[in-house]
Parts: structure tokens; C-alpha cells; sequence
């Protein structure tokens, strides 16, 4: 059941990257992003990670895909321009997947069977958050505090002198 | 008696199970979900039905006037007829639009709604879909339904479309932020992300009379308005119902759909609204819990839909009362009114929960809200601070 699920999850993925990476149109392109996005949440699923599954749906379908689309939208003029295979990408894509494939290879805990862990429940996920992790969940915080008044100040008004 | 009447439906889905009782384990995961589908599916429709007529009706009896009455007794049949003439008509796609994501769209803002409604528990025992990040789920599924307004509104390659779609998307992504902000406090106080746990957390009385519900404490009733108004206008409903003015933008992201399509659209609306809705009596109204001791001999579901109706009723109350506000109006109460008051309620239920979450803490809480709603109100006092409206744009 696990290993088919993960057969027709996988096509699912792939044919939505190739999509991405291929349509001519880029708003095409940005929506089929989305369906890998979902297909990572559904490994996610699988793997019994239900809470980095959610948040994968939660902050790359409801956030990102959309500010993807709208940063298309708003700055691109030839959004239907064709666009020709960029082959640099191609060779740094094919030596990135290249070498991730020879590091998973040679890894040796591959060989041994991964011991069986509790899913995690977003309660202990909360806990540990809230104690051992307090500090570095503070500075993420005050990033992104910074981050917002940043945008805000960029978009801001600036007062017509008259 | 009353015990075999509150999990009738549950046990009617365990004797459809026993009859399976032969097969392997995945038939009966795979029927008990498609049963699970089927009563989600066949409820919910109903209830659209009912609330798509009885809406214009109650439109009708507040604005003096009939509401639709001539199929069937007090018109109750309207919905038959809207059906028909909604699956006869002709589908327009017009010929410069993106064909199959103006096709995807209706599906997948359908999809979403649907799957928002799976996790809300509807009774004792009675959660479609039982997860433990349940809110979680509900709002990450529900922030799809952006995506699909989008797709609706590019690829049907309109101008007032796209407006509309913008403008949806705008007050979405606003609203959504109180909207989560406001569940915060209650997940704080259950210490749990799971609908079931939070009404479990929501059980007990005080005299036999006043509920432990979440909307009884000060911080509760606060994010319980703020959450209904969010609410509203993440189902685009009136007040808030700009990205499909009427009067401006024909039909916002939905103009270039005609039939069954745009039906589904109408569909997808009022279900997550029935969603947010829903959710709102999961949070705050203690779902399926009855509101005084002796009326637990009820059925669990009933109390349920009881509360779901009162806050539709409020919807449409709503939608019969109040004009349509401005865009900008929109935004600026989401930003400087919403967000710091949703804040707040974290910081009053934090105050109520250490003050031994008793009279002290409730009258705690009820400061802590007072004063922040009193300074709020003094600092946006629109009439002195703002000057009259520039546009900028529209000379």
C-alpha cells in the first residue's frame, strides 16, 4: 500500500516539476510548482509527518505559490514569452542530482533497516519548541518582525511635498 | 434511550462495517471513508439547498417584500428549479481564456471547501476526518482556496476578473492573519490542535447553567467576534463582499463563468461558510455540547447544527443590513483594528489562564480587553485624524 503510494506520488511530483520546468507560459509553470509542493506534503503524510506536512501545505500552497504568482504577474510584462531551454540550468541541475545520488549511495545507514519511531504529535512538537528550542524560535520571530516593518517601510507612502 | 440516539449515525456506520466483517482491511478503511464522504456530501448539500432559499427568503421578509413562493409549499422547492436551470444552461468558456485553468478553477475552490468541512467534529464521536493537527488542516487546505480564486480570475483573461481576483486575494491574505490569530488563544488554553480535544477541553458547567464554553471569558468573546468577522470576509460576504461587487467589477473572479460552473462557485462559497462557520461553533461555542446541564439528554448533532444555523441566520442578518464597505476600509481595519485586537485576546487568555482561570481571571481578562479595545479606539478615531479621501489614480 506505502509502496504504491509512494509510485503514484512520485509520478505525481515529477510530472509537476518537468511541467514547472518546461511550460512555455510561467503562471502555467508557477501552478504546476504547486502540485509538486503538494506532492512533498503528501511524503510528509506518508512518512507520518503530519504536522510538516500541514505547514508544507499550509506556508508553500497558501503563501509562497502565491506570492510566486503575483510577483510574475506584477513584473514581468511578456508572462507568454516562449521560453527556450536554458542549458546551463540543465548541466547544474543534472550535477547537483548527480552528486546528491552518489552521497545517498555511498551512505552506509542506507544498508541498515532505520529503526521505527513514534510519529511525533504537534503537542511534543509544541513542547520542545516552547523549552529547548525557545531561543532560536525567539530569533526566527525577530527576523521575521524585521522582515514585515522592512516591506512595510518599502511600500510606504512617501509624503507628496506640495 | 437517550445515549442510543446521540450515536445513532455512529453506530449505523459500525453495523455497515459488520457486514464487511469478511473482507480484507483496506475495504473497510476505503467504505468507511466513502461513507464518511457520502454523509458529509449528502448533509451539506441539504443544508445549501435549504440555506439558498431560505436566505432569499429572509432577505426578502427584512427588505418587505416576498421571498421567492411559487414552486413548491413556501417555495421550499426553489433550489430544484435554480438546479435545473443552472445544469441546462449553456457553459461559456470565452476563446481568449486560459482554458484549462479557467476549467481547474470552480474544481479546485470546490475541492478545498469540501475538505474544510471533513474536519469539524459534528457530534459525539461524529469527526469525518479525525487528525491531530485538525485546525492546522483546516486552515492550511483553506488557504488553497486563494489559488483557486487566482486561477479563476487569470484565466479567464478579463480585466474585471482579474480586479476581482485581486481584490479577493488582498482581503484574504489580511483576514487570514486574524483570523488564525484569533484561534491561537483557545489552542493555547486546550493545548491541543485537535477540534475534538479543544470541545473535550469546553465540557462542564458552572450551577448547571453557564457553560464552560470559550465565548463565556472576556478574551473568548472578543476573538469570537473577531473571528466571525474574519470569517465573513474569508466567504466574501457582505459587508465585505468587494471582490464580486456587484455594482462595480460584475462578478468579480466568477464574470466569465456561466452554469454549472458558476454554480460551483456559489457552492464553494456558501460551504466554506458553512466551514468557517462551523469551525467557529468548534472554537468558541463549545460544539456539540449542550449550552445548560439539562438539556444533555438532546442528541450531540442536534446542539450542533442548532448553533451552525444560529451563526447562518447571523450571516444573512448580516448580508440583509449592512452596505458594502470600501476596499481601503477593508484593509485598514484589518491592519489597525483586527491584528492588535486579536493579539490582545492571546494576552488576556494567558492573564485568565495564570489568574487560576476563575472570577479573578475572567475580570482580568475583561481589563486587559477593555483597555486595549478603549486605547484602539481613541487612536483610530477616523473623523479627526484622517482627511478626506485623495484618489489618486481616478482624477
Amino acid at each position: 500500500m506505502n509502496a504504491t503510494a509512494f509510485i503514484v506520488i512520485a509520478i505525481i511530483t515529477i510530472a509537476g516539476a518537468l511541467a514547472a520546468a518546461t511550460l512555455p507560459k510561467l503562471i502555467h509553470a508557477a501552478l504546476s510548482l504547486v502540485i509538486v509542493f503538494v506532492g512533498i506534503a503528501a511524503y510528509f503524510f506518508l512518512l507520518g509527518a503530519e504536522f510538516v506536512g500541514l505547514v508544507q501545505v499550509f506556508v508553500y500552497v497558501g503563501a509562497v505559490a502565491v506570492l510566486i504568482l503575483f510577483t510574475i504577474l506584477l513584473t514581468r510584462r511578456d508572462i507568454v514569452s516562449e521560453r527556450g531551454i536554458n542549458w546551463g540550468g540543465v548541466i547544474v541541475a543534472l550535477a547537483v542530482f548527480g552528486g546528491l545520488l552518489w552521497i545517498i549511495l555511498n551512505t552506509t545507514s542506507l544498508a541498515v533497516l532505520a529503526p521505527q519511531f513514534e510519529p511525533l504529535t504537534v503537542k511534543q512538537i509544541g513542547e520542545s519548541l516552547m523549552t529547548d528550542y525557545v531561543w532560536p524560535l525567539q530569533c526566527v520571530g525577530l527576523v521575521l518582525t524585521v522582515a514585515l516593518i522592512g516591506a512595510l517601510i518599502l511600500v510606504m507612502e512617501e509624503k507628496i511635498e506640495r | 434511550m437517550s445515549q442510543s440516539l446521540d450515536q445513532i449515525f455512529v453506530s449505523a456506520k459500525q453495523w455497515i462495517l459488520s457486514l464487511l466483517s469478511g473482507t480484507p482491511d483496506w475495504v473497510t478503511t476505503i467504505v468507511s471513508i466513502l461513507i464518511n464522504i457520502s454523509a458529509l456530501l449528502g448533509v451539506f448539500l441539504t443544508i445549501f439547498a435549504l440555506i439558498s432559499v431560505l436566505e432569499r427568503k429572509i432577505l426578502g421578509r427584512m427588505q418587505n417584500r416576498y421571498g421567492p413562493n411559487r414552486v413548491g409549499p413556501f417555495g421550499l422547492f426553489q433550489p430544484v428549479a435554480d438546479g435545473i436551470k443552472m445544469l441546462i444552461k449553456e457553459d461559456v468558456v470565452p476563446a481568449r481564456a486560459d482554458k484549462v485553468v479557467h476549467f481547474l478553477a470552480p474544481i479546485l475552490v470546490a475541492a478545498t471547501a469540501i475538505l474544510t468541512l471533513g474536519v469539524i467534529p459534528y457530534g459525539r464521536n461524529m469527526t469525518p476526518f479525525a487528525i491531530d493537527g485538525g485546525i492546522l488542516f483546516f486552515f492550511a487546505v483553506g488557504s488553497t482556496t486563494e489559488l483557486a480564486v487566482f486561477m479563476a480570475g487569470w484565466g479567464s483573461n478579463n480585466k474585471f476578473s482579474m480586479l476581482g481576483a485581486m481584490r479577493a486575494i488582498a482581503q484574504m491574505v489580511s483576514y487570514e492573519l486574524p483570523l488564525i490569530v484569533t484561534t491561537l488563544p483557545v489552542v493555547m488554553v486546550a493545548g491541543a490542535l485537535s477540534p475534538d480535544a479543544i470541545i473535550a477541553a469546553q465540557d462542564g458547567y458552572s450551577f448547571g447553567i453557564v457553560p464552560h464554553w470559550f465565548v463565556t471569558t472576556p478574551w473568548g468573546a472578543a476573538a469570537f467576534i473577531l473571528f466571525f468577522v474574519s470569517g465573513l470576509v474569508e466567504s466574501n460576504r457582505t459587508p465585505f463582499d468587494v471582490p464580486e461587487g456587484e455594482s462595480e467589477i460584475v462578478a468579480g473572479h466568477m464574470t466569465e463563468y456561466s452554469g454549472f460552473k458558476y454554480a460551483t462557485f456559489f457552492l464553494a462559497e456558501y460551504f466554506g461558510m458553512f466551514a468557517i462557520s462551523g469551525l467557529a461553533v468548534t472554537l468558541f461555542l463549545g460544539g456539540w455540547h449542550a449550552p445548560i446541564a439539562v438539556l444533555q439528554f438532546i442528541p450531540s448533532y442536534i446542539w450542533f447544527f442548532l448553533k451552525l444555523s444560529a451563526l447562518l441566520f447571523v450571516y444573512i442578518w448580516i448580508r440583509g443590513t449592512l452596505p458594502r464597505t470600501r476596499v481601503d476600509q477593508i484593509m485598514n481595519f484589518a491592519w489597525k483594528f483586527m491584528l492588535p485586537m486579536a493579539f490582545t485576546c492571546i494576552i488576556a487568555a494567558a492573564v485568565w489562564h495564570y489568574q487560576g482561570r476563575g472570577l479573578a481571571g475572567w475580570l482580568w481578562s475583561l481589563a486587559v480587553i477593555t483597555i486595549v479595545y478603549l486605547t484602539l479606539s481613541l487612536l483610530l478615531e477616523t473623523k479627526k485624524k484622517f482627511a478626506p479621501r485623495t484618489y489618486r489614480f481616478v482624477e
